[in-house]
């Protein structure tokens, strides 16, 4: 198996698309855009990025960002060896070599000195200059750039700089609207569409209260781990409780509230 | 009133001086905080409301009670109208007057005085108005009652009650509130003595009696769960507007809604026993639901041609109508609607000597949610098919589920339908409305409620800055909160000339240097190491020999043998609070300067310590002029960096008023409270006792900033005093414990305060 082989996404991601994200992705990566897809946690901006990579056969690397990233670990660093020092790519420079779509999840975690690695990538140079090194890298032509980040965060401290921001095309995503994770859930997890759609129920009842003692709702991913927790034998209602309340909130008013919409939902 | 009008007053602003014409008064107090309470006013109230408010403000100075209750209502009045609405103050006002003209004028102040927090846990004008009711009663049953003679004595435990009113209402409903002065006024009705004991909450059965009427979920503890349920489950946000279930006797009040909201019970007790056992809260839940539906699927239909029995099972029908819908949105409400949902038995009702139709009418309602009814008539039989038949392909409409009604009407009637005695036994639904909505009637509509009047929000967040704010002081004697005791205004101190502060420190220098030393030592300290650095500052040694031991040993080495440092910013917010009390003013002991002059050396060397070592920082001064006159000097802010303006407002400090120091330090937490930091530190820099001159009881305040101790110590605040009280060994201890310090060399002052911090802090 290549090395190209290996971060090739070979089975169908199963991917329920909310519109026409799908042909607007295929438009950006054949004009070779940097994409950023926007969205609250858990609402399918990896899934996506994972089923575009296979519809278009290209490699996906992904790095999860953390803040206490450097910029080497990206590109990448001189390892020593028996034989002296070795170079090592960085995922993003082993995307920019293979023609990979590299993945950033979680840009803002990243620290700021850590971004600025990714802007001559993203303009109409596409090179990579790695200064230890010595060497300047053209990316091959199927390399494709896609961040994303979550908006819900935004903090002084966490937010992009427009400079970083300028250089993407955008795609904004949002949890599905109610029949459609229902559908999600249903066929991500097997559980039947009337207990899928009763979840969905509860996860709306919490993004009604985003505002009111809630930072962020219910997220699909969260759903998707009741869903499962129940396809598994386990009562809808500690379901519910395990999966989608605990989680998310210890505001007391806000549990028994969710609590009587969990007992209210599934009689 | 004309020519009073021009009474010279210190007002510029045209409007302001035509206000203060217009309460035609002398009263100093008044005067001292009459722009403060007027920008409250004009934030909240609507102009015919100010006109209102300046007017009853004008007839209680007049009372001959001097300034206090003037005083008392001119603070009170604004936030109580911003929760009952201006039009409750006529109300307010005739009870003003009532008590004016009976020998109880003594209770005018106290009641005044609680005025805004009773509003606020009433939370509406019916509820004031059954507040109101109790009073009146109260005040008639106990005046002057001693030698059964007329009204010349005045009621003993009124003004006591009054004190106590808003904690009283903080544990129960206005039921038991009524209960609880009944109790009181049945015995100890001809016993002064006693009767205070009982109002003010010290005889043991006052409090057994409080024991024994505190029960069941009180709307006002659950209603930020109703406001959550409605915003998550419904997807609204109505108003909910309490009333009390205490003073209808005939006719019990039946939840409702309208245009200023949804109107439902103060207090729901738990109902039912065992699998229906239904807690207070899911009673309102079911109540709430149900109006809910209404507004969601009922449309209002016209009334004139029907009859009330028509009428009655329309309503019926339709109530079925929406709790099935609503079943269908959320299955567990039927568990609960069935739970309170009478279940009568079929021959309870004779229909030969009794009219039966509420009766007939309570099973078919029962039967249309419950499958499990049991009931045999042929024609509720028929009836539960046709409306499941209706409902069946959707949510049907409120028209034709009166079609139905009617027809079922028709076919049921009966002679005795019309019969006077008519049979109510089981056949209210306690969660439902009384469903005033679902009609409307072309004649007589006289809209009123069409013309409501508009009402002014409360303050927004940024104005707060002008009004006062308003805290609570402990009463150590009853061992409770007087809520906004306190009015605390706070004004940015004035400015004087920023380089004789400058001065000062060079008039230390000596001892600026020495501390500059222990400063030096302490921000060492802050470097934090962070180790597993690829690149960095240092080499750490550690990780670097195993890094090459693994190299040789043929394995991956790690490559990050590296260290760097971090500048960790010690994480603490400080508040320095300074006493500016009148008793600084006197010349510390065996030293020809002031205490004042004294803690303004103090503080700048403070100051200029703490802005090097780079801790958030905020300066402010107090002192106060009874409780209706707290004021907070700010020095300097967190945001200000210590330059010329903080220094020039330093520079103007000077020392008058009182020390009530419990408002002051609650103020200074509340800011502290918002600071992000792991350590908060209060400090207090005083020269004596806290003490006010409306505060006969040393006590009082003594134990109050105690209190304040321990509130702060529970927000996470650190108080620590620092006092230059000879005596203050008498009294230090009960406040702040063992956090504290007293200087008795006061002249040493300047270098004891930055050492003290600079221990506190290490
Ligand atoms: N449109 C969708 N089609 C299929 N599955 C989905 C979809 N949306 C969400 N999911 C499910 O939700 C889960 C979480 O989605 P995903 O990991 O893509 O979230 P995310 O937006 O990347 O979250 P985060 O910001 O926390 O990384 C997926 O594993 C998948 O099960
Ligand atoms: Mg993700």
């Amino acid at each position: 198996m290549t090395q190209k082989d290996q971060y090739k996404v070979h089975k169908e991601p199963f991917y329920q698309a909310q519109g026409n994200e799908v042909a607007l992705f295929e438009a950006a990566y054949r004009n070779r855009l940097p994409v950023m897809v926007k969205g609250p946690t858990g609402c399918g901006k990896s899934r996506f990025v994972e089923y575009m990579a296979w519809k278009l056969g290209k490699p996906l690397i992904t790095v999860a960002c953390n803040e206490d990233m450097t910029a080497s670990d990206l590109v990448g660093r001189y390892l020593l060896d028996a034989s002296g020092t070795r170079w090592l790519d960085g995922p993003l420079t082993t995307a920019a070599r293979m023609g990979a779509i590299c993945y950033l999840d979680e840009i803002v975690e990243a620290r700021q000195d850590t971004t600025v690695v990714i802007h001559p990538l993203t303009d109409h140079r596409r090179v990579l200059p790695l200064d230890k090194k010595g060497e300047l890298i053209e990316a091959h032509p199927d390399f494709q750039l896609v961040i994303s980040y979550n908006p819900g965060y935004q903090s002084l401290m966490k937010d992009l700089k427009q400079s970083t921001k300028q250089r993407f095309t955008g795609f904004d995503f949002d949890y599905p609207e109610a029949a459609l994770e229902a559908i999600i859930l249903a066929k991500e997890t097997g559980l039947d569409e009337a207990a899928s759609a009763q979840l969905v129920k509860i996860a709306q009842i919490a993004r009604n209260l985003k505002g009111h003692g809630l930072d962020e709702g219910i997220s699909t991913r969260l759903l998707v781990y009741a869903a499962a927790l129940i396809k598994d034998g386990v009562s809808a209602q500690d379901a519910c409780r395990m999966a989608l309340v605990r989680p998310i909130t210890d505001d007391a008013d806000i549990r028994e509230t969710l609590d009587h919409a969990i007992d209210a939902t599934f009689a | 009133m004309m020519s009073e009008a021009e009474t010279e007053t210190p007002y510029q602003h045209p409007l302001m001086k035509a206000y203060w014409a217009q309460i035609d008064t002398h009263f100093k107090p008044v005067e001292d905080v009459f722009e403060d309470v007027m920008a409250e006013a004009l934030v909240i109230l609507t102009r015919d409301g100010l006109n209102a408010y300046l007017e009853a403000a004008r007839v209680i100075g007049k009372l001959g009670r001097g300034a206090e209750p003037m005083l008392a209502f001119m603070e009170e009045w604004p936030s109580a109208a911003a929760v009952l609405g201006e039009e409750a103050l006529a109300e307010i006002m005739a009870v003003v007057m009532r008590m004016q003209k009976s020998p109880n004028s003594r209770a005018i102040t106290p009641f005044l005085q609680t005025l805004a927090p009773v509003a606020r846990r009433l939370h509406s004008q019916e509820l004031m108005r059954d507040y109101l009711d109790i009073t009146l009663n109260f005040m008639e049953r106990t005046t002057g009652s001693i030698h059964g003679h007329h009204t010349t004595f005045p009621s003993p435990g009124l003004p006591d009650f009054f004190v106590q009113a808003p904690f009283l209402l903080a544990q129960l409903s206005l039921v038991g509130l009524k209960n609880w002065v009944e109790y009181g006024i049945r015995n100890y009705r001809s016993h002064p003595e006693r009767q205070r004991d009982y109002f003010t909450v010290q005889s043991a059965d006052s409090r057994a009696v409080l024991q024994r009427e505190r029960h069941g979920t009180l709307f006002m503890d659950v209603e930020r769960k109703l406001d959550l349920y409605l915003h998550g489950l419904w997807q609204t946000s109505e108003q909910l507007v309490p009333y009390s279930t205490a003073f209808d006797d005939l006719r019990k009040p039946v939840p409702y809604y309208d245009k200023l909201g949804l109107r439902i019970p103060d207090v729901y007790d738990d109902a039912g026993e065992g699998f229906h056992r239904v807690a207070g809260i899911d009673r309102y839940r079911a109540t709430l639901a149900h109006m809910v539906g209404h507004q969601r699927w009922t449309k209002p239909l016209i009334a004139d041609n029907w009859s009330p029995f028509q009428r009655m099972a329309v309503e019926f029908f339709e109530d079925c109508r929406i709790d099935t819908l609503l079943i269908r949105e959320y299955p567990g409400l039927k568990r609960i609607f069935l739970s309170l949902h009478p279940k009568p038995a079929e021959a309870a009702c004779d229909p030969e000597t009794t009219s039966c139709l509420r009766h007939r009418m309570a099973m078919l309602s029962r039967a249309l949610l419950d499958p499990n009814h049991g009931y045999r008539d042929a024609n509720l039989l028929s009836f539960v098919e046709r409306f499941h038949d209706l409902l069946a392909g959707g949510e049907s409409n409120t028209r034709d589920i009166a079609t139905l009604a009617l027809s079922y009407v028709t076919k049921t009637r009966r002679q005795s339908d019309q019969y006077a005695k008519v049979h109510f036994a089981d056949t209210e639904v306690d969660y439902r409305d009384d469903n005033r909505q679902m009609w409307v009637f072309i004649e007589d509509s006289d809209d009123e409620e069409m013309f409501e009047k508009e009402k002014k929000r409360t303050p927004s967040e940024e104005q707060k800055g002008l009004p006062p704010r308003h805290y609570p002081e402990w009463d150590y004697k009853s061992l409770t909160y007087r809520p906004d005791w306190v009015s605390l205004y706070e004004v940015l101190h004035p400015k004087g000339n920023p380089t004789d502060i400058d001065r000062l420190l060079e008039k230390h220098s000596a001892l600026a240097k020495r501390l500059k030393r222990i400063l030096d030592l302490l921000k060492p300290q802050d470097k934090v190491r962070i180790r597993y650095q690829e690149e960095g500052s240092e080499l750490d040694l550690d990780i670097a020999i195993r890094s090459l031991i693994d190299f040789k040993a043929g394995a991956q080495p790690d490559p990050r043998i590296n260290m760097s440092h971090r500048t960790d910013g010690r994480d603490i917010a400080v508040m320095l609070l300074l006493d500016l009390s009148e008793s600084l003013n006197e010349k510390a002991l065996g030293s020809d300067q002031t205490i004042l002059e004294l803690s303004q050396e103090a503080v700048t060397l403070l100051a200029w310590a703490v802005e090097q070592l780079g801790d958030a920082f905020a300066i402010a001064g107090f002192h106060s002029n009874t409780r209706h006159d707290v004021r907070y000097l700010h020095i300097k802010g967190y945001g200000e960096r210590w330059d010329d303006d903080p220094k020039a407002r330093l520079a103007a400090i000077e020392a008058a008023y009182s020390t009530r120091m419990g408002a002051a330090m609650r103020h200074a937490g509340h800011y502290l409270g918002a600071r992000q930091a792991d350590k908060k530190l209060l400090l207090i820099l005083t020269d004596g006792q806290p003490a006010d001159i409306d505060v006969p009881d040393e006590r009082t305040l003594i134990e109050d900033a105690r209190r304040a101790v321990t509130e702060l110590d529970r927000a996470g605040i650190f108080s620590y005093c620092i006092n230059l009280d000879p005596k203050a060994d008498e009294y230090v201890a009960d406040i702040f414990g063992n956090q504290y310090t007293v200087v008795d060399n006061i002249e040493r002052l300047p270098e004891k305060l930055p050492e003290l911090f600079l221990a506190l802090t290490k």
